[in-house]
């Protein structure tokens, strides 16, 4: 069944306090729900939440035979499914529209932008390359779950590493943790995905720009008139830019919003070091460090 | 594929199509009837050709799609086993033909005036029959000329235009090759308040290259826009004459003319 979309007095609320400058949960405009991130015991083992959306990234590799299109590269899949337990709305069974919107942006942000170095994969050319797989496991819904899916596939990607390989001739040897310290996995750049979310401006200003709103919560996505999803790194590439209908926009209102991204991803990727660096400092002792 | 060994663009601004940097594809435009459609348009840019077909408003096939304020769109895309290089069969849950067609819904469903018709629905039905680079674009174009063509109000003409980046020089309206090896992004634009409706990029770029190409092809979704609007003014005009009026003038030389009264 599908849950009763929000009701009049609720959406009619939610669009005077915005026009209004404020958001039901008393934060800025632009100001993104600052993330929550939680290391698991295992390496590769991500909770990631925004506010109450909470997402897991756990990611596993082993050795397969490579593909034999791409007989160099390893191979990285992305499992991710809006089950019931997110949010009522979600149902198993076929995709609903949301669902692949998310997954083909995860494809895109994660595999297509070439954040992992594939061809580091390959152990043994045509024989022997490693197998990623990122399984998502979205746990709760209070908007903006594409951002929180990135980030945590993103830190997950960033917090595994690889049992070491050594290849001498044709024989592969694997080395467990406990013989040599686990290989970080080689990567280019972290893309760090960002929403925005549109409202139509009030009707008695007399600008015509749409308000512009960041981490839209469950309510601000349902209600938005558009979003638009940026993907970049700290480095000022965009990786994905994502605007799809809504309402529409100026070339100048584009590139304002770009800048906003531009800005926060360099914070968000600050953070997500730190927090990388304050969680390998607590491993230290267990994980030997080359 | 070898698609790198390709050059994108030579030492002399030509692309491996022989175009220049900023040219576009030849822009073909067929507005006949196809069957029992309300409006239908073929569109081809290049060798990328999209068949497009709309029916409706109508009343809605499932109650429970019904809205009851407004008209539901439902678009659906198939593409043509022979349509590219490589003959293989697209099955109709493939993830990026969903996306496309949840693209093309998105885009248009500000922009037909659906609180004219409520509870029925606007079907949009679209065949890829070549591809050749670009598929967004063309069948955004494409949709744009099948819903005037049916009558459909709408706000505005959508104009989507594709372009890329080549090291640093941009370029208009990719086809297949240039698309596998450079930064591209479609961008689609309303002519009117030139205000932009979708912005999709896949590639890596850098935020300044964006800008650029960003505004560089919003200037080209509007060459595209007079391509169309002349398309649109013939078509009225042959139905306009075929009606017999005596005192409707066929006036098909007037493309400047700011009023728009057939769409």
């Amino acid at each position: 069944m599908r849950p009763p979309s929000p009701s009049i007095p609720e959406k009619e609320f939610i669009q005077i306090s915005l026009q209004q400058s404020l958001r039901i949960d008393g934060r800025q405009m632009l100001e993104q729900r600052e993330p929550s991130i939680t290391f698991g015991p295992e390496l590769g083992w991500v909770e990631c939440g925004l506010g109450k959306t909470k997402v897991i990234a756990q990611i596993e590799a082993k050795i397969v035979k490579p593909t034999p299109e791409r007989p160099y590269e390893g191979i990285i899949t992305i499992h991710s499914e809006l089950s019931p337990m997110a949010s009522t709305e979600y149902d198993t069974g076929r995709p609903t529209e949301e669902e692949v919107t998310i997954t083909r942006m995860l494809d895109k942000v994660i595999r297509r932008s070439d954040t992992i170095d594939k061809e580091s994969l390959c152990i043994l050319a045509k024989r022997r390359v490693w197998h990623l797989r990122l399984t998502l496991h979205f746990l709760s819904d209070d908007g903006n779950m594409l951002d929180c899916g990135c980030l945590a596939g993103i830190i997950a990607l960033k917090h595994f590493r690889r049992p070491e390989v050594e290849v001498i001739g044709d024989d592969v040897t694997i080395h467990p943790p406990t013989e040599r310290a686990p290989v970080p996995l080689a990567m280019h750049h972290t893309p760090l995905c960002l929403t925005f979310a549109f409202f139509p401006p009030s009707p008695t200003s007399d600008t015509t720009s749409a308000l512009v709103l960041l981490d839209p919560s469950y309510l601000e996505q349902r209600l938005s008139t558009g979003l638009m999803s940026v993907a970049l790194n700290a480095q000022r590439e965009l990786c994905v830019v994502h605007k799809l209908g809504g309402v529409p926009m100026e070339i100048g209102e584009v590139m304002g919003v770009l800048d906003i991204a531009v800005k926060r991803a360099k914070e968000l990727n600050r953070l997500v070091e730190d927090k990388l660096e304050e969680d390998w400092n607590t491993r230290k002792r267990i994980v030997e460090v080359r | 594929m070898a698609s790198s060994r390709i050059e994108v663009l030579n030492q002399g601004g030509y692309r491996s199509d022989g175009r220049k940097q900023h040219e576009l594809r030849s822009i073909a435009i067929d507005l006949a009837p196809q069957g029992v459609a309300d409006g239908a348009a073929t569109i081809t840019h290049g060798l990328t050709t999209v068949l497009v077909s709309v029916f409706g408003p109508r009343e809605a096939k499932l109650r429970s799609q019904t809205l009851h304020d407004r008209a539901t769109i439902s678009v659906e895309v198939g593409v043509a086993a022979f349509s590219t290089g490589e003959r293989r069969k697209r099955s109709k849950g493939d993830k990026r033909l969903l996306e496309l067609a949840s693209t093309i819904k998105a885009t248009f469903e500000p922009v037909i005036q659906t609180a004219l018709y409520p509870r029925s629905q606007i079907d949009i039905y679209l065949h890829v029959l070549e591809q050749d680079g670009s598929l967004l674009q063309t069948c955004i174009n494409g949709t744009t000329l099948a819903l005037i063509n049916a009558g459909i109000p709408l706000l505005d003409f959508v104009c989507a235009v594709s372009g890329g980046v080549h090291v640093a020089s941009p370029l208009l309206d990719l086809n297949q090759l240039e698309e596998n090896d450079v930064p591209h992004l479609t961008l689609a634009l309303m002519p009117k308040t030139k205000k932009i409706t979708l912005v999709t990029m896949e590639t890596r770029l850098h935020v300044e290259r964006f800008e650029e190409i960003f505004r560089l092809a919003a200037r080209a979704a509007e060459v595209i826009h007079q391509e169309m609007r002349a398309a649109i003014r013939i078509k009225a005009n042959t139905l306009v004459a075929s009606m017999g009026s005596t005192r409707a003038t066929v006036d098909g030389t007037d493309r400047d003319g700011n009023h728009m009264d057939e769409d």
